[in-house]
């Protein structure tokens, strides 16, 4: 099996190897991709169309929104699918097997529990920094939903899963799970009820007090804001869930 | 040297290549779940790593304005509605002829592709983690062979 995986690998890494030779120069700037008048049209006209800075940002949340909801309907999907998979309740273990049941119990250390509370807090700020400023700087809303959720993992991590559970129950995962993407969808619904297509946020001026371009750049944070709730709860969920062999009670 | 010179001029494709075939190689012949995945996460990065270089550009900055570019003459009345909103008819007044060369930002179209792609592969590999624990919670093994043993003999 080893050796017959090995040469289907190494066929397949020769014929990806022999199209190399087409494919354009490291960095070339006329390089097809970069020549094209769709990379050409995000890199001059993205800030006078919608005011944003970042280029990334705006291609992300408003020229391919539909991919980006969708990409956060993606993680909602597999947090929900994780949460089905392994979910039972605690009682369940002991009929499974007695044995599995640990007896230690974890003594919070002073030096860890000392540092993670003077950094947890910097570790939300900074992330709610990523999620807002994602229009002019490196951010955006997948970006500080991951850090906002590893916050929760560092609770976890040092204490143990019931202090990081006072913050985000279950309950409320589920809901901001759901609410980010509703949020998303929101706002695509918003532009469709105002007359205009799916998530084309410059309509949304009328209801707005801002200018079409303004519209733009405050929608693109909104649904920012939305892909955030979802990422960062569907984050910490995916953790909790499977450390604690879906339990919830404590984890490795 | 001539070899030399045409892998150096391509040596990302080669680099994304060797880590790609690395990831299938785990995917094939590992037999332990938990190995196939970090495979697939090995072959996910080597198609970041793809996307992301088709993206740079010799001389090129990351793919976002800069500070004089977006505030051209004076930084003032950026705090406040009123101001704000003065602020931002005169940027948009001066971005109608506001220059941006092409060459100056990297592509941004691999990079927004592949941001998503990242996070949503941290949630598939949750996913694959899940059913990995969940099969070894059914059978006790998380190796393949062994798992396919004990489903051909419970029939």
């Amino acid at each position: 099996m080893k050796t017959l995986s090995l040469i289907a690998v190494v066929i397949t890494g020769l014929l990806l190897l022999s199209a190399v030779h087409d494919f354009p120069d490291w960095a070339d700037p006329e390089s097809p991709a970069s020549d094209y008048r769709l990379s050409q049209h995000y890199i001059t006209q993205t800030f006078p169309e919608t005011g944003v800075p970042n280029m990334v940002t705006a291609v992300l949340a408003d020229y391919r929104g539909y991919d980006t909801m969708f990409e956060t309907v993606v993680v909602f999907t597999a947090g929900i699918a994780i949460i089905g998979l392994l979910r039972r309740s605690p009682s369940s273990r002991n009929k499974d097997k007695g044995k599995a049941t640990r007896t230690y119990k974890k003594k919070p250390d002073l030096i860890v529990d000392t540092t993670c509370r003077l950094l947890i807090p910097i570790i939300q700020i900074f992330a709610l920094y990523v999620i807002a400023h994602g229009h002019h700087s490196p951010g955006g809303g997948f970006q500080g939903g991951v850090i906002f959720g590893a916050s929760f993992i560092l609770i976890t991590l040092t204490r143990d899963l019931q202090a990081a559970q006072k913050w985000v129950p279950e309950k409320r995962i589920l809901n901001l799970a759901g609410i980010g993407v509703l949020l998303y969808a929101g706002f695509g619904f918003a532009c469709m009820l105002l007359g205009d297509n799916f998530l084309d946020y410059a309509i949304l001026h009328k209801i707005m007090p801002a200018t079409p371009t303004e519209a733009r750049y405050h929608s693109m944070l909104g649904v920012e804001i939305g892909v955030a709730f979802t990422v960062t709860a569907i984050m910490f969920s995916i953790y909790s869930n499977l450390a604690s062999n879906g339990e919830m009670k404590e984890t490795l | 040297m001539e070899v030399f010179d045409a892998i150096s001029a391509k040596f990302n494709y080669w680099i994304y290549i060797i880590i790609m075939m690395i990831g299938l190689y785990a995917m094939m012949s590992k037999n332990n779940l938990v190995k196939k995945l970090i495979g697939m996460s090995i072959f996910q990065t080597a198609i970041i790593l793809f996307y992301v270089s088709i993206g740079v550009k010799e001389g090129a900055t990351i793919p976002i304005l800069y500070h004089e570019q977006v505030h051209p003459a004076h930084d003032s009345g950026h705090h406040g509605s009123d101001t704000e909103h003065a602020a931002d008819e005169h940027v948009t007044a001066h971005a109608t002829d506001l220059h941006i060369e092409p060459d100056q930002f990297t592509n941004p179209l691999p990079h927004v592709l592949m941001l998503t792609a990242i996070v949503v592969g941290v949630a598939t590999l949750g996913l694959g983690l899940a059913l990995t624990q969940k099969l070894y919670r059914e059978f006790g093994s998380i190796e393949e062979s062994e798992i396919l043993e004990s489903i051909k003999s419970a029939k």
